[in-house]
């Protein structure tokens, strides 16, 4: 799936990775997830105030 | 999630490894697949000089850091391709990963190569932008190692791009290309310079995984005229798969790679030298050659 550029989502934390990215129909193999300067794998907990970028792996090259 | 390695959280799974691993532990594993490959398809020398084709995005950033830290001799080549603020960004980015580095990086202008850039090449043409784009590069690579005696150029293809090809290649039954489709091109007598593809066994969401953990910062942006590509339709498709079923673009690609490629014809072609520019080309005149002399006259032609 194409992800549109820059689409900002906001979810009620805390919620694992997983299901955000099932809920916005996200295939987990195409994107990374990341928080700060590391990455989360898929049943890390994203909590309420947390920011992140799901950034498709696809992008640049 | 933990390390398998250390058990320390992990920050990257790889479910065809069923893996998790630390940000240490990834790094490891990145370069101890690069350098598998590399030894396994025997793609580089200690002795060689290796030209790595840089375009500012994940995947040739990557591979220059890795093949910087297995110890080889790298030097970059990036290319102004003319694609709006796209390039520019590009540029400016590849430019301070080599001077962080302490990195070697060439340039050169399709501007001023051809007068225009790829944009206008295409349209001019009216060639799918991502096939002027390729011959244009191919022919730029290979002219600018072969002066400056590089041994072998190197680019940034990763699992999802090899297999991609691979099944556009199969879908069409480009039995040609199939013949030909390799992590590794020997060079030719003709002047064809060594190519080798040494992210072949990462996967596209691992290379932009460790650019980032690395602190790459590479244009994250996709190239604006290669938005709706037939290969990213092949790479949904295939991580459609990968998603199901772990593990399936590798064993599709390297399946063919072991198994499948020997069964497509590859007779060695016999190469010439292009007529205008030198090049080897299989005809009188190669690819890029008569895409220059067909955009030049399409600009006469529209004054």
């Amino acid at each position: 799936m194409r992800i549109p550029r820059r689409q900002e989502w906001e979810f009620k934390g805390p919620r694992t990775v997983k299901s955000i990215l099932e809920e916005l129909r996200i295939n987990p193999e195409t994107v990374i997830v990341i928080r700060g300067d590391t990455l989360l794998t898929s049943d890390a907990v994203v909590e309420d105030t947390d920011e992140i970028e799901v950034r498709p792996a696809l992008s640049g090259g | 999630m933990k390390c398998v390695k250390c058990r320390q959280p992990a920050v990257v799974e790889v479910r065809r490894h069923n893996a998790g691993f630390c940000r240490e532990h990834f790094v490891e594993h990145v370069l101890r697949q690069v350098e598998r490959t590399i030894d396994e398809l025997h793609m580089l020398r200690r002795d060689d000089r290796i030209l790595v084709a840089v375009s500012g995005g994940k995947d040739s950033l990557a591979l220059w850091d890795i093949l910087h830290r297995l110890g080889y001799r790298a030097d970059g080549l990036h290319i102004h391709l003319g694609i709006g603020e796209y390039s520019s960004e590009s540029t400016v980015k590849t430019r301070a990963f080599a001077e962080s580095r302490g990195l070697t990086l060439h340039e050169v202008s399709v501007a001023e190569e051809l007068g225009f850039g790829i944009e206008e090449l295409s349209r001019r043409t009216r060639r799918i932008p991502c096939s002027a784009c390729g011959t244009t590069k191919r022919h730029i690579f290979n002219r600018f190692a072969r002066e400056h005696g590089y041994t072998v150029v190197a680019t940034g293809h990763n699992l999802d791009d090899e297999a991609a090809t691979l099944l556009g290649n199969i879908l069409h039954w480009q039995t040609e290309y199939l013949g030909r489709q390799s992590a590794v091109m020997e060079a030719t007598e003709s002047g064809l310079v060594r190519k080798v593809k040494p992210l072949v066994r990462l996967a596209e969401r691992e290379v932009a995984a460790y650019a980032v953990l690395q602190g790459i910062d590479y244009q994250v942006d996709e190239c604006p005229m290669a938005v709706g590509a037939t290969s990213h339709l092949y790479k949904e498709v295939l991580n459609r798969l990968e998603e199901v079923a772990p593990g399936t673009k590798h064993q599709f690609l390297w399946g063919f790679y072991e198994r499948g490629r020997r069964h497509f014809p590859h007779e060695g072609r016999t190469l010439n030298a292009c007529k205008v520019c030198g090049e080897p080309t299989t005809g009188e005149i190669c690819a890029y050659c008569r895409l220059a002399e067909r955009a030049r006259a399409a600009a006469a032609g529209t004054r």
